[in-house]
């Protein structure tokens, strides 16, 4: 694997977006090729030599490409976005969209990024040391199509609207998270390391949340079904299985209803198998009054 | 205003009934003439074909709904809008274009009239505003009366006259141009989360039927001799089995005679069939029942007809099937926007993802093509997608290609994943039938404008017509693969406009000069319908009288009035 | 003598009232009287009136003082702002007409620049959640003619929209709601007690911040699913009780405002509140309207959308339209230092944006224009007074209900004064040259100029 150095010389007055900087837009091109490229602040368009320098040699295709980018990019935009292979390494933070959309290869941004990173992602791994911000691993505006595949972990804290319409792959989320992780996914896992706050799971589907830490508020439509050993970022554990949302929609298979999973630490036992027993047995009489369907009701 | 010669085309043209001879075609002042001066600018076609600019009799382009679906879909135009270069505005969107967009990608692949298909009378102002902003193209707007209380209660009273003078009055307020229908009275049953599945099932409190609306407006607008026919989108779109509904439907025109100054000579016009053609009871045994529907269209000339061909895209539906809408996210749980308009009609919108992988899906696409393909006069079928509903008016070179190429369909209809239960589900297979240039032009250009009573203006090539003149980069005479159909209408060598060259080499290079048509249909002063407008207005619209009509002005910069005299 | 301009559109709220009439001079120079408005509309009328009006531009000096300057020098000072910025904010729109609104977008992709609307800091978190899932609604004369359900969410119209409940909500008898409020259960839910709560048959004082839970919650009660005892401060029992009133509607609709849109959660409570109204679709009929609030918030909306395919918020930096709040609305973009001048119109974001961002405002070149002086004229470099819309230019505007209409002129504006439409296309012409860019033909904007 060959190596492009991408060392920023000034700093953007504005910002900077530079979707220009994946293996996919460097490989195979002479160093003179790559300055040229274009990056734009505002309405003005640059090459990347006036803001990077740059050094080294990518190779023949983006899998055989790595690319290093160092000195502060905490305003440049796009890093990554789009990526199908090969190696992208931010040694500082990163702006905005690190990894949108990517399809594969590896991602790893050493500082903080901000918000949108791994928008859309559909394949790779895109690792984040710092913290990152709001929407990690969502939907872009509109879709019900969020992220598909691949694997973020994120080793800080997360911004709000993590997994937001998630639809498969895997976040890690080793501290803490903001309100509404997974809500609307249909697919997926989110594993949260630290503590989350409200609205977890609000809206979901299907897919799967752990969270290790913990919540302030608990949704109310997510009901206690069993303890369950299950395994969680390489180790096994113990935990509290509840599915829902129950207020939302839910396809199902053999006649049973495919729900939302999401796993807490158990609550001490004692007062929480009464308060358990109480819950089912409202359940129980709940699915009784379902047998006599509300009036009005569409036939379908 | 300058001279224009396109020299040495192939011309297709059925109103002069020239069919591929090698011709000339003089443009002066906006008009197709017999020759022009030494001085004219010329455009060598010679290898080329050329036709009169396209006429698009439905497609949802301008309007509230239209819009909804654009703010309400971004994920449509992600990585997919343009700056405007050489003068022109930024484009964006795929299934639901900006009106921007619209117009230039309209021009480019030769058409250069368009009907807004829906028009809701209370929203008529936003349809103008879209339709002014939407450059090039001329374009009409079809009000919805289907549903609309003043015609459900003098219909129901049989009230010909006060129907008619109420029809004229709300095409003058809204300016509009032709009488649509759309699930009647199902879209006011649907204002009670109901719907109306039969032509014989009453609308809840107006205690009307279907067919009543419908007869009844195909009366009144024959009474009032409108250069367009009433335009049905009928009861029970989309459901398996409801092709028994389409042909009750067609067979409310029966006896009914075109009246009208304009040439025009059915007094139906259905539109998008394709979703109006389904057999069997359930989603399993789906199938077509594309001739069934075509047999009865063939055999009465008094009913035209567009397609709706699906295209297999990611898409976006919206309608003024309100039900059906419902229905709809109910089945695919896609995002669903709805507006039911006081008085007169509703909405509904959800996007749609037509997957080749999906049995159902590519039999509709089959049931699209076989429409077309047993169509026996091409002069009343006419090509559409029910833009957006069965794919975008932008794939419209695609759908010409399979019906020109029995190889294009054959590759696609035989990849399906489930090939063989779409093959044995449909007819398509069965058709050899390839469309010719010429019937290409019927049915997009002069049979189109001859149904909305535009046969002296648009869709053909005569003198004294518009100079709305299409050349494509396509020799008729030499040999072409499929794809080279579909590239050649995407993309025209030229388009000239109303006498102004607005494509070029497949590129936009002018806004143009679009108009807005509309039909002003003068009755008898008939002081009960004035009243109960008024009285209306005062009780149940939550705008006033004074507020409702669209004045012209700065809604309609360059209007195009079709009159009608209907007094007596 | 007077004379007495009827049917006269308010350019207030989102409401937009169309029964005022307006009594004015026989010279039409002078608003005398203004009947059937409410008191913030009537005085929106009046104040067009005020004897101390600016009626010409002024520049901000170094001291901080103001000297006047012709319009020639404005629309010079304008054009050039914008056309040396490398990503101008066109900010504001709300309280102007269509037709303005059309010639801004046309600077703004010239220039290169971003357009947001008030929705930014309003219903701009509606929107997303309409991306999101869609929304079933209907005209407010369907409300008059059908409901006998009508819930107030979040938001308090007896004083944010006056005359709401009286025209369209809860007393106006209609064609199959001949009893009027006596035939409407009326359903308030909000944190505090206000004055709409007052009203209400069934009022839910939930907890602050929680309104998502109580939306979750009611449609957990809809799938006969069961609720913890408490959610959001409300017992289920009640929750269940408010259930079955809303299955049971014959029509209902939920209005909706800021107490939704601008707390915890934004965009997704409106979402909960979605889902509500859908599910209840499978039950009986329902519909759910955004309370919004400058008169023609929902008109720049409806010009953005069919321009440009988004609703506010939208970057035409690069000439082709970008969008995605948390990047591209107003807020964010002063917050992040990305944008390098600030042209309002229509709004004034002096008065309610962060204060934060109102100072990046006062330290970028700028220009605000609007009829009165406001505290984003007062931070701003120049400050162009114009004529007031839908009272001396009338123009397109949208209700809340996107529903289209034409406001009136009623009066002449003093003398010299340009309208927003006006100074807009000057300034339009202006950048043209200024970048070398002009239209081919007639994009139909160039058609309305000074409409």
């Amino acid at each position: 694997m060959e190596t492009v150095t991408l060392t920023i010389k000034k700093a953007p007055t504005l910002y900077l977006e530079a979707e220009a900087t994946t293996p996919d837009a460097l490989a195979g091109k002479s160093l003179d090729q790559i300055r040229a490229l274009p990056v734009y602040m505002g309405n003005e368009e640059f090459t990347l030599g006036e803001f990077f320098e740059i050094a080294g040699a990518p190779g023949a295709t983006a899998a055989d490409t790595r690319v290093v980018v160092k000195g502060d990019v905490s305003r440049v935009k796009y890093l990554g976005m789009k990526m199908s292979a090969g190696e992208l390494v931010i040694e500082s933070n990163a702006d905005m969209y690190v990894g949108a959309w990517m399809t594969g290869g590896t991602i790893t941004a050493k500082g903080n990024v901000d918000s949108f990173a791994g928008t859309g992602m559909k394949g790779g791994e895109l690792t984040i040391m710092g913290n990152a911000g709001n929407y990690i691993g969502s939907a872009y505006r509109g879709d019900w199509r969020g992220m598909q595949g691949g694997r973020i972990r994120v080793k800080g804290n997360v911004g709000s609207d993590t997994g937001y319409f998630m639809n498969g792959g895997e976040i890690v989320i080793e501290g803490n998270a903001d309100v509404h992780v997974g809500t609307h996914a249909e697919g997926g896992k989110i594993v949260i390391k630290g503590n989350a706050k409200s609205r977890l799971g609000g809206q979901m589907v299907e897919g799967t949340i752990v969270l290790l830490g913990t919540v302030d508020v608990m949704m109310p439509g997510f009901k206690y079904v069993r303890d369950e050993e299950i395994e969680v970022d390489g180790e096994k554990m113990t935990l509290s299985l509840y599915v829902g949302d129950l207020g939302e929609r839910h396809r199902k298979r053999k006649g049973e209803p495919i729900y939302g999973k999401l796993y807490l630490r158990p609550v001490k036992a004692g007062e929480d198998a009464a308060a358990r027993e109480a819950r089912l047995a409202r359940a129980r009489e709940a699915k009784k009054a379902r047998f006599a369907p509300p009036e009005g009701s569409a036939s379908a | 205003m300058a001279e224009y010669l396109i020299k040495n085309g192939f011309v297709f043209d059925p109103v002069t009934g020239v069919k591929g001879d090698k011709k000339d075609i003089a443009v002066k002042d906006g008009k197709i003439v017999d020759s022009v001066s030494s001085s004219a600018k010329v455009y060598d076609a010679s290898g080329k074909t050329v036709m009169a600019g396209a006429v698009e009799v439905h497609a949802h382009v301008a309007g509230p709904k239209v819009n909804e679906g654009r703010n309400y879909r971004p994920e449509d135009k992600l990585f997919g809008t343009r700056a405007g270069v050489n003068g022109m505005r930024t484009t964006g969107g795929f299934s639901i274009p900006t009106t921007f967009k619209t117009g230039y990608a309209y021009a480019q692949m030769g058409y250069t009239v368009v009907m807004e298909a829906a028009m809701p009378p209370l929203y008529a102002r936003h349809v103008h505003e879209e339709i002014r902003d939407t450059p090039i193209i001329d374009e009409g707007a079809f009000p919805v009366f289907g549903n609309n209380w003043f015609v459900l209660e003098y219909l129901k009273n049989n009230e010909l006259e006060n129907t008619a003078a109420y029809i004229s009055w709300l095409l003058r307020a809204t300016k509009g141009y032709a009488v649509k229908v759309v699930n009647p009275g199902g879209t006011e049953a649907w204002a009670w989360g109901l719907n109306c599945l039969s032509v014989n099932d009453p609308v809840p409190y107006f205690d009307i039927t279907p067919a009543q609306i419908v007869k009844g407006l195909i009366e009144a607008n024959e009474y009032l001799g409108l250069p367009h026919s009433m335009h049905i989108h009928a009861n029970n779109l989309g459901n398996p089995g409801n092709y028994t509904t389409t042909l009750d439907t067609f067979r409310l025109n029966e006896g009914f005679k075109a009246n009208n100054r304009f040439g025009r000579e059915q007094t139906m016009h259905h539109t998008h069939v394709q979703f109006h053609s389904y057999g069997g009871d359930n989603w399993g045994n789906f199938e077509s029942k594309s001739d069934a529907i075509m047999d009865y269209v063939n055999a009465h000339p008094n009913l035209t007809i567009d397609t709706g061909n699906v295209t297999l895209d990611e898409t976006t539906t919206m309608t003024a099937d309100g039900p059906f809408e419902h229905h709809l996210t109910e089945l695919n749980h896609l995002k669903w926007a709805n507006v039911d308009v006081e008085l007169e009609t509703a909405a509904g919108i959800v996007p749609y993802v037509y997957s080749p992988d999906i049995k159902v899906c590519a039999i509709q696409w089959a049931i699209g093509l076989e429409l077309a393909l047993l169509a026996k006069d091409p002069m009343r079928c006419f090509i559409t997608t029910d833009h957006p509903n069965a794919g975008p008016f932008t794939r419209y070179p695609r759908i010409i290609k399979w019906l020109m190429s029995k190889e294009a369909r054959e590759e696609r209809l035989t990849t399906f994943k489930h090939a063989d239960k779409v093959i044995s589900a449909t007819h398509l297979h069965g058709l050899d039938r390839e469309l010719s240039f010429y019937e290409i032009a019927q049915m997009t250009r002069a049979g189109p404008a001859k149904a909305l009573g535009l046969m002296g203006t648009y869709g053909g090539l005569a003198p004294g017509m518009d100079a709305d003149v299409v050349v494509y980069d396509i020799n008729p005479e030499a040999s072409f693969t499929p794809d080279q159909i579909e590239q050649a209408f995407t993309a025209a060598a030229l388009v000239i406009k109303t006498g102004v060259p607005v494509v070029e080499n497949g590129v936009v290079i002018n806004n143009g000069n679009k108009r807005t048509l509309w039909v002003d249909a003068k009755v008898n002063e008939n002081p009960q319908v004035l009243r109960d407008v008024e009285e209306k207005f005062l009780k149940y619209y939550s705008v006033s009288l004074n507020n409702y009509e669209v004045k012209g002005g700065h809604y309609i910069p360059n209007p195009y009035a079709i009159e009608v005299d209907a007094t007596q | 003598m007077a004379k007495t301009v009827t049917d006269v559109i308010c350019p207030f709220c989102g409401t937009l009232c169309d029964d005022l009439e307006v009594q004015v001079s026989d010279d039409g120079t002078k608003i005398l009287e203004v009947y059937n408005a409410c008191a913030i509309g009537a005085e929106k009328f009046l104040h067009s009136q005020a004897k101390d009006r600016i009626t010409r531009p002024r520049m901000q000096q170094e001291d901080g003082s103001y000297k006047e300057v012709s319009y020639d020098d404005a629309i010079e000072y304008t054009a050039q702002m914008l056309a040396n910025a490398k990503k101008p904010l066109m900010y504001g729109w709300s309280s102007t007409s269509c037709e303005a609104q059309s010639v801004g977008h046309e600077i703004a992709e010239t220039v290169g620049g971003v357009v947001d609307n008030t929705a930014t800091v309003c219903h701009g978190s509606s929107l997303i959640a309409i991306q999101d899932v869609g929304i079933p609604s209907c005209t407010l004369g369907e409300i008059k003619n059908r409901a006998d359900v009508v819930v107030f969410w979040g938001c308090n119209p007896s004083h944010a929209h006056p005359r709401h409940l009286s025209r369209y909500s809860i007393f106006p008898r209609g064609f199959f709601t001949g009893k009027g409020h006596k035939g409407r259960k009326m359903i308030v839910v909000d944190p505090r007690n206000t004055d709409t709560m007052k009203m209400a048959d069934i009022g839910l004082q939930l907890e602050q911040g929680r309104d998502y839970e109580l939306l979750s919650a009611l449609r957990v009660a809809f799938r006969g699913e069961d609720l913890p005892d408490v959610v959001a401060g409300i017992s289920k029992e009640r929750i269940f009780e408010a259930a079955e009133v809303l299955k049971n509607a014959r029509f209902g609709v939920i209005f909706f405002g800021m107490g939704v849109t601008q707390t915890l959660g934004k965009n997704h409570n409106i979402d909960e509140a979605i889902m509500v109204t859908k599910d209840l679709n499978e039950f009986t009929k329902f519909s759910i309207i955004a309370m919004r609030g400058h008169y023609n918030v929902t008109g720049s909306g409806a010009v953005l959308g069919w321009q440009f395919g988004f609703p506010f918020a939208t970057d035409l930096s690069r000439g082709f339209a970008r969008y995605n709040p948390g990047e591209t609305t107003s807020n964010d973009l002063l917050r992040r230092d990305e944008v390098d001048a600030v042209f309002v119109l229509g709004s004034d974001p002096g008065a309610h944006f962060p204060i934060s961002s109102v100072r990046k405002i006062a330290r970028l070149p700028s220009v605000a224009v609007d009829p009165h002086i406001t505290p984003t004229t007062e931070i701003s470099k120049l400050h162009v007074p114009v004529a007031f819309v839908g009272v001396e230019v009338g123009g397109c505007c949208y209700r809340m209900d996107n529903g289209p209409s034409e406001s009136r002129k009623v009066v002449e504006p003093p003398e010299g004064m340009m309208t927003d439409a006006e100074f807009l296309s000057r300034v339009r012409d202006r950048v043209g040259e200024l970048k070398g860019k002009a239209p081919v033909g007639s994009p139909s904007t160039a058609q309305v100029q000074g409409a």
